[in-house]
């Protein structure tokens, strides 16, 4: 003989670890789920459709519903270069991000002290001006007779005696508008740590360098990992640095994706780069979901 | 649609607390087993127990935070186990205290009076502040209070809405010795000006039974013995209330004879107790005595020990003197380990390591149980593993 | 030397933070020079034109405006959304988590260029106009995730005993969300907005896919880019930063002057 308890659109919290079991959950959850099923997932099958579609006959231009698989062959023989290029501009900027941020993130999260929610607002506050600003202050700050350049030229490090409009300045530009995407999952993951691990470490290990290698770069794994998918993510897929910071050798997939899309109007082609895009990454998150589950995702 | 809940406050008598059946199962692990007592209107009733032992659970049943599997719970006659928390003429305080953080302190108390929609709030929660004497901190935050402050701002905010039963889920574990001793005078005093049945939480004996009318001492979901603090302590009726309860030396032996006194024969040395003070079933029987009920005797005056008394010879193992008393470790012939403890008011000297000796105890102190348990419940499993097993 | 070695990890973590702030430094100092021509790429003179000149630009303040209208309409339906579903996650148990979690995390894993040409060829295939309602929806697809992690943490870190404790003063399930469910969350839902307002306010690559002929103010940006970027962008970014910038510093001044006051009891 079971009470009947009353339904409330939000019911009271039940013990931690037990969770309520009730109908209204799926009031709540509906309706934000069927937006992003509706606008995102949807689209996805509607680009993958897109993909496949044939030039109409009739209407030379435009596209209809067809099944053309030799699209994506088109696209990718035609585009692999900067599929390529993505990648390692991509990847290299996540390297250096990754070896700028862990210094960063390691002093706040275990030398700042009182300082801590300071220096994490400092870490965030350049994010609230506007993006394509900033990487327009680039093209100031590396301009050819600008410091950084004629310092850089003095010292002979760079090849074509300019950083503006190279391959150096798009991936420079790549670094700085993610870093902050690599600094906040890191330092999530350190701050998780407990610092006595590591103070046990400098008991066993003599040398700094070993206690990092074994035990603090171990532990924050999960934040290594975090940062870096959160940083190459949305990196390879970007076209703003490489359009305003690099030259016509320096498109990335991003701009073929956008250029397609927008000037040539060829929906099947870009679509069908998009597609992979987006394939080689969700193989990225499912690798990383195989080992760490989804729990942690959200 | 009526927001708050609360009893009827038309009559005041306060009324027994009565579990009948009370049964909580989480999957495999029954919490609470069949549990049926009844708790007197107006007592300081303590639930004490090992953790992990369904005190919790129970206490949870009774507010109404649990749902039990099976059982009932009364307050007089009114049936109140379909009723949900907030209908419930129970109050809580918590271990962790659970004082709202965004609310100062006089609103907190206030929170089962707005509810409730009980006119006069400042007038009740002022008088509230009073008893637990915080008038000052009306306006702080519970943050900015220490562990006694809140814990007295918990008591309060529970009493303030005059509940049949109040329940204090171990309040407090958290506090140093020295604080936590004057909380347990000062909710003595509380309970008995108020009156309310307390029904109190804890695993703690000494505070359970310096605090409560009424002790009930609990182990895997059941209740092994129940009643007034010195009656459970004098006189245990199963191991693990000997064992839980203080210390207890408990030798297995068998019966001999019986009567009015029982004889009981372990390792060829007769043990005598008056028959009321065994429950053991059949012919096994285990002797159990407290240590502090024995004396320890030069075995050279052995001819000193009285008529009548249980004697048991041995050589002491162990001296520790802890200023109060000393405790002694004496080994027996069959090389069981009994713990003797002497209060240091005799001037002269103690015994010493080698020494043989024997102790002594009245009849009287002697108790019987039942061999089926085993001699190790109610120990602490820690303490198990550092001991060496008891032949049993 | 040795005060080299044992502070290397500061100095590095004081260069970087340096480093992120070269570019606003530059943002902000470039909405005071007058440009000697359309780009704004040079230093020429000082001059406050752009300041007292805010919306003398055609098109800039349109613009600015669109993206406030829109960010405060998207921010308002994704916080609503996204903390309905953080509640779910929370405090509920159902089938199909996994599916719920993997949903919510892909828009944060999915490059703008895949979400914003997908979306546009939804729309295309629906033959819907493309303007403010398919920003607003595009917005909102990607602001839900982020609203959903953002309380799900300030839920999740909320004591239970707190509500057990409402329920055992008399308070049914509705007083206990309003008097203490709700008091407690509030703040993590206004971060949560405030984040999602930011990223709507600040959105290019989604917005220029789907926007048809709308300007917000980053596609005026872009296009400026290429014309030559006018100083009263600069100005007006800099106000947004510092009023964000503001905000945020206020919010750490209450809490560190609570945590003071806390101290000294």
């Amino acid at each position: 003989m079971a009470p009947v308890l009353p339904v409330a659109s939000v019911a009271p919290a039940p013990l931690e670890g037990q969770k309520r079991s009730s109908r209204s959950v799926y009031l709540l959850l509906i309706p934000g789920l069927a937006w992003l099923a509706v606008f995102f997932v949807i689209p996805l099958l509607t680009l993958f459709m897109t993909s496949l579609q044939k030039e109409s006959a009739t209407k030379p231009g435009t596209y209809v519903f067809g099944i053309q698989v030799s699209n994506y062959v088109d696209a990718l023989s035609e585009y692999w270069p900067q599929f390529v290029r993505s990648f390692v501009y991509a990847g290299l900027a996540t390297l250096i991000a990754l070896v700028i941020a862990y210094p960063l993130a390691y002093f706040i999260a275990f030398k700042a002290g009182s300082w801590r929610s300071l220096m994490l607002v400092l870490v965030v506050a350049p994010s609230f001006a506007s993006f394509l600003l900033r990487t327009y202050a680039w093209k100031t700050i590396l301009a050819d007779e600008g410091p950084v350049t004629s310092t850089l030229n003095a010292l002979h490090l760079l090849p074509d005696g300019r950083v503006l409009n190279t391959g150096i300045a798009v991936v420079a530009g790549l670094t700085y508008t993610f870093l902050p995407f690599m600094i906040l999952p890191l330092y999530a993951s350190l701050d998780r740590m407990d610092y006595r691990l590591i103070e046990a470490g400098g008991d066993l290990y003599a040398s700094p360098v070993k206690v990092f290698s074994r035990v603090t770069w171990p532990l924050s794994m999960p934040g290594v990992v975090a940062g870096t998918l959160l940083t190459f993510i949305p990196a390879a897929g970007d076209f703003i640095n490489a359009e305003l910071l690099g030259s016509a050798k320096d498109r990335m997939i991003g701009n073929v994706i956008q250029t397609n899309f927008i000037e040539f109007r060829d929906y099947p082609t870009a679509s069908a780069l998009s597609f992979v895009l987006m394939a080689a990454i969700l193989i990225l998150v499912f690798g990383y979901i195989r080992r760490s589950g989804t729990e942690d995702l959200v | 649609m009526s927001q708050g809940g609360g009893p009827a406050k038309s009559d005041r008598r306060i009324e027994d607390l009565r579990l009948v059946s009370l049964t909580k199962q989480f999957g495999d692990h029954r919490a609470v087993d069949d549990l049926t007592i009844t708790i007197p209107a107006g007592s300081f009733f303590a639930l004490l127990g090992p953790s992990g032992c369904g005190k919790t659970t129970t206490l949870r049943m009774v507010a109404g935070l649990e749902e039990p599997t099976r059982g009932q719970v009364f307050i007089g006659e009114q049936d109140i186990t379909r009723l949900r928390a907030f209908q419930r003429p129970v109050n809580t305080v918590f271990q962790s205290y659970a004082l709202f953080p965004h609310l100062d302190v006089f609103e907190n108390i206030a929170f089962g009076l707005r509810r409730r929609r009980v006119g006069n709030i400042d007038a009740s929660v002022t008088q509230m502040l009073e008893l637990v004497e915080l008038g000052t901190l009306a306006r702080r935050k519970p943050a900015q209070l220490s562990g006694g402050q809140q814990q007295r701002v918990a008591v309060a905010r529970a009493l303030i809405n005059e509940p049949e039963v109040l329940l204090l889920d171990e309040p407090l574990g958290a506090l140093d010795l020295k604080l936590r001793r004057q909380m347990q005078i000062e909710l003595k005093r509380i309970q008995s000006e108020v009156g309310t049945t307390f029904v109190h939480v804890t695993h703690d004996q000494e505070e359970a039974m310096t605090m409560a009318d009424t002790v009930a001492v609990m182990n895997a979901g059941r209740i092994e013995q129940l009643g007034h603090p010195a009656d459970v302590y004098e006189t245990p009726r199963t191991v693990f209330v000997a064992n839980f309860l203080g210390q207890s030396n408990l030798i297995v032996g068998t019966r001999s004879s019986s009567g009015e006194m029982l004889e009981v024969l372990a390792h060829g040395v007769p043990f005598r107790m008056p028959e009321s003070r065994n429950v053991a079933p059949g012919g096994g029987v285990v002797v159990g005595v407290r240590p502090e009920k024995m004396t320890v005797l030069d075995l050279a005056d052995e001819q000193r020990i009285p008529t009548g008394h249980n004697s048991l010879r041995g050589t002491v193992t162990d001296v520790s003197y802890t200023g109060v008393s000393t405790q002694y470790l004496v080994e027996t012939a069959w090389g069981q380990e009994v713990i003797a403890f002497e209060q240091n008011s005799i001037v002269g000297d103690r015994c010493a390591v080698g020494d043989p000796v024997v102790l002594h105890w009245a009849p009287e102190h002697t108790f019987g149980l039942d061999p089926a348990e085993g001699l190790s419940a109610g120990i602490d499993p820690s303490v198990l593993e550092l001991e060496s097993e008891v032949d049993a | 030397m040795r005060w080299i070695r044992k502070n290397l990890v500061g100095a590095i973590a004081v260069l970087v933070l340096i480093y992120l702030f070269i570019p606003i430094a530059v943002v902000i100092a470039f909405s005071f020079n007058q440009p000697d021509s359309k780009f704004n790429l040079s230093w020429n003179e000082f001059s406050l034109d752009a300041w007292s000149q805010l919306c003398g630009v055609p098109g800039v303040c349109s613009s600015f405006l669109t993206s406030v209208q829109i960010g405060l309409i998207t921010t308002l339906i994704a916080t609503v959304l996204g903390t309905m579903i953080a509640f779910a996650l929370v405090r509920y148990r159902f089938r199909g988590r996994t599916s719920t979690n993997l949903l919510i995390f892909m828009p944060m894993a999915t490059p703008e260029v895949v979400m914003g040409s997908s979306l546009l060829a939804l729309f295309l295939n629906l033959r819907f106009p493309l303007g403010t309602v398919t920003v607003m929806i595009a917005h909102v697809m990607f602001i839900i995730s982020f609203v959903v992690v953002a309380v799900k943490a300030r839920l999740q870190g909320m004591d239970p005993r707190l509500e057990e404790a409402a329920r055992d003063l008399y308070a049914g399930p509705a007083a206990t969300f309003r008097h203490v469910t709700f008091p407690l969350v509030l703040p993590g839902i206004v971060g949560a907005a405030l984040l999602g307002f930011s990223l709507s306010f600040d959105d290019f690559i989604i917005s220029f896919f789907n926007a048809g002929t709308l300007v917000t103010f980053p596609i005026y940006i872009w296009g400026a880019a290429q014309r030559g970027i006018p100083p009263q962008v600069n100005a007006l970014a800099s106000l947004v930063f510092i009023a964000a910038l503001a905000i945020v510093l206020g919010a750490q001044l209450v809490s560190w002057r609570r945590r003071r006051a806390l101290a000294s009891r």
